[in-house]
């Protein structure tokens, strides 16, 4: 006799042969009586050993070296041990420097917001944002630089052109529209044979109409911002391609300055 | 780091196999586990220790995987299966072969969320209790997730192409 009522809980337990032997019992006899149900029992059985025909001798493939845990380990141990003088000495600055400065050393922990440093900053972040996407890394390709052009003008009241970097070994592969604190920003982005990919970021200045060039460093971005003629300019790339990026840099600011 | 090594090593196998569950492609898929797996070790202080390391992770790379997938927008772009897929690497007897197609476009055609749930439990065994843990959510709504998902590849595959269009189906699901 069936204690209970059958339940669809019940259904899905006896279908991933979870149920204890009395209620699988039960069940094989209520199923008896329903054909239907019976019926869609038996095909969620087979959808279940199909799928982990499937599925299941993926467990068995070899492990590929970038997954493999002791490489893992010893790289970020490897991380930590080069991070290590780096964190010490600024441990120590910050002792020496603690009880005269606490008050300034506090900002200095802040982004910064206003001038080429902020810029930077928002290159770093469309950088790290944009530049692994492999589907939709731009809003318009390269194929569309005319259109490109003239809408990103539009937007940001100056006339832009898009610095050629074929010198250097990179392809325009396209831009897009960028939202910062100080208004919209064009993004252009190049990629190289290598895979390689680097951003320029350009807007309007409020603040610091010129600047010099000056680096950017951060744990995977470094480039080099810089303003002329009220327009800010950030070049950013992978951190290990600094060396790389200033000529870059000097290329495109060498580039702009015949523009204006 | 002994123990890190000791209860994380085992479960990549499986990691693997679910992140390609719901991914399809076995690079970014890797790509995944890859970044589960260094949040897992480097947030590893973080894991409570009275729990089960391996929903521990299962719940990191669940995460990622659903990240990954609002980021793409509506979930897999492609339902159609190639026969070349490389998830269907064993060598399937050729008539059953189509139904495995079939069964594969079925679960890449469900909602992420149903198909999650179906994975966590009929491929990887974690039990209701394990799955409601890492989806983060009731026992109840895993039950019939699981419910709607079975329903689901049910009428989708009643849909299937009569035996007679198999070699011209075979041809254009590429």
């Amino acid at each position: 006799m069936i204690s209970r009522p059958i339940t669809e809980d019940d259904l899905n337990a006896f279908i991933d042969a979870r149920l204890d032997a009395s209620r699988q019992a039960e069940v094989e006899a209520y199923l008896a009586l329903h054909g239907e149900v019976n019926a869609r029992v038996r095909a969620a059985i087979s959808h279940r050993e199909g799928l982990r025909a499937l599925l299941v001798p993926i467990a068995d493939e070899p492990i590929p070296a970038r997954l493999n845990i002791h490489h893992l380990v010893e790289a970020r141990a490897h991380r930590r041990r080069a991070q290590w003088p780096q964190a010490l000495a600024a441990s120590l600055a910050l002792v020496v420097l603690g009880g005269a400065g606490g008050w300034t050393l506090r900002t200095w922990s802040l982004p910064p917001r206003y001038g080429v440093a902020s810029l930077g900053q928002e290159a770093a972040e469309s950088y790290v944002v944009y530049t692994p996407d492999r589907s939709h890394p731009v809003e318009l390709r390269a194929v569309a630089t005319p259109e490109l052009v003239a809408w990103m003008s539009r937007r940001l009241g100056r006339r832009l052109e898009v610095p050629n970097l074929a010198a250097s070994g990179y392809r325009f592969m396209g831009g897009r529209l960028v939202a910062t604190p100080h208004g919209p920003a064009a993004l252009f982005m190049y990629d190289n044979d290598r895979g390689a990919r680097i951003v320029m970021l350009t807007r309007p200045m409020m603040a610091g109409k010129e600047a010099p060039m000056q680096s950017l460093n951060r744990a995977a971005v470094s480039g080099f911002s810089w303003a002329a003629g009220g327009m800010g300019y950030s070049l950013v790339g992978p951190s290990d391609r600094q060396n790389e990026l200033h000529p870059i840099a000097d290329d495109i600011r060498r580039q702009i300055s015949h523009q204006i | 780091v002994t123990d890190q090594i000791d209860l994380l090593e085992p479960l990549i196998p499986s990691l693997r196999r679910y992140a390609r569950g719901l991914l399809r492609d076995p690079g970014e898929a890797d790509d995944l586990v890859q970044d589960c797996l260094e949040r897992a070790l480097s947030h590893w202080g973080k894991r409570r220790t009275d729990g089960d390391a391996r929903r521990w992770v299962f719940t990191i790379l669940h995460n990622l995987a659903m990240t990954e997938l609002k980021r793409r927008g509506r979930g897999l772009r492609h339902v159609e299966i190639d026969p070349d897929d490389p998830r269907l690497s064993i060598p399937a007897p050729q008539e059953q072969r189509m139904d495995y197609l079939a069964v594969m476009r079925g679960l890449d055609a469900l909602p992420d969320e149903q198909r999650a749930v179906l994975l966590l439990v009929s491929i990887e065994d974690l039990s209701y209790a394990d799955a409601a843990k890492v989806l983060n959510i009731p026992i109840g709504t895993v039950m019939s997730r699981l419910a709607r998902a079975r329903e689901k590849l049910l009428t989708g595959m009643s849909g299937a192409p009569p035996v007679s269009g198999r070699t011209a189906q075979l041809r254009r699901v590429k």
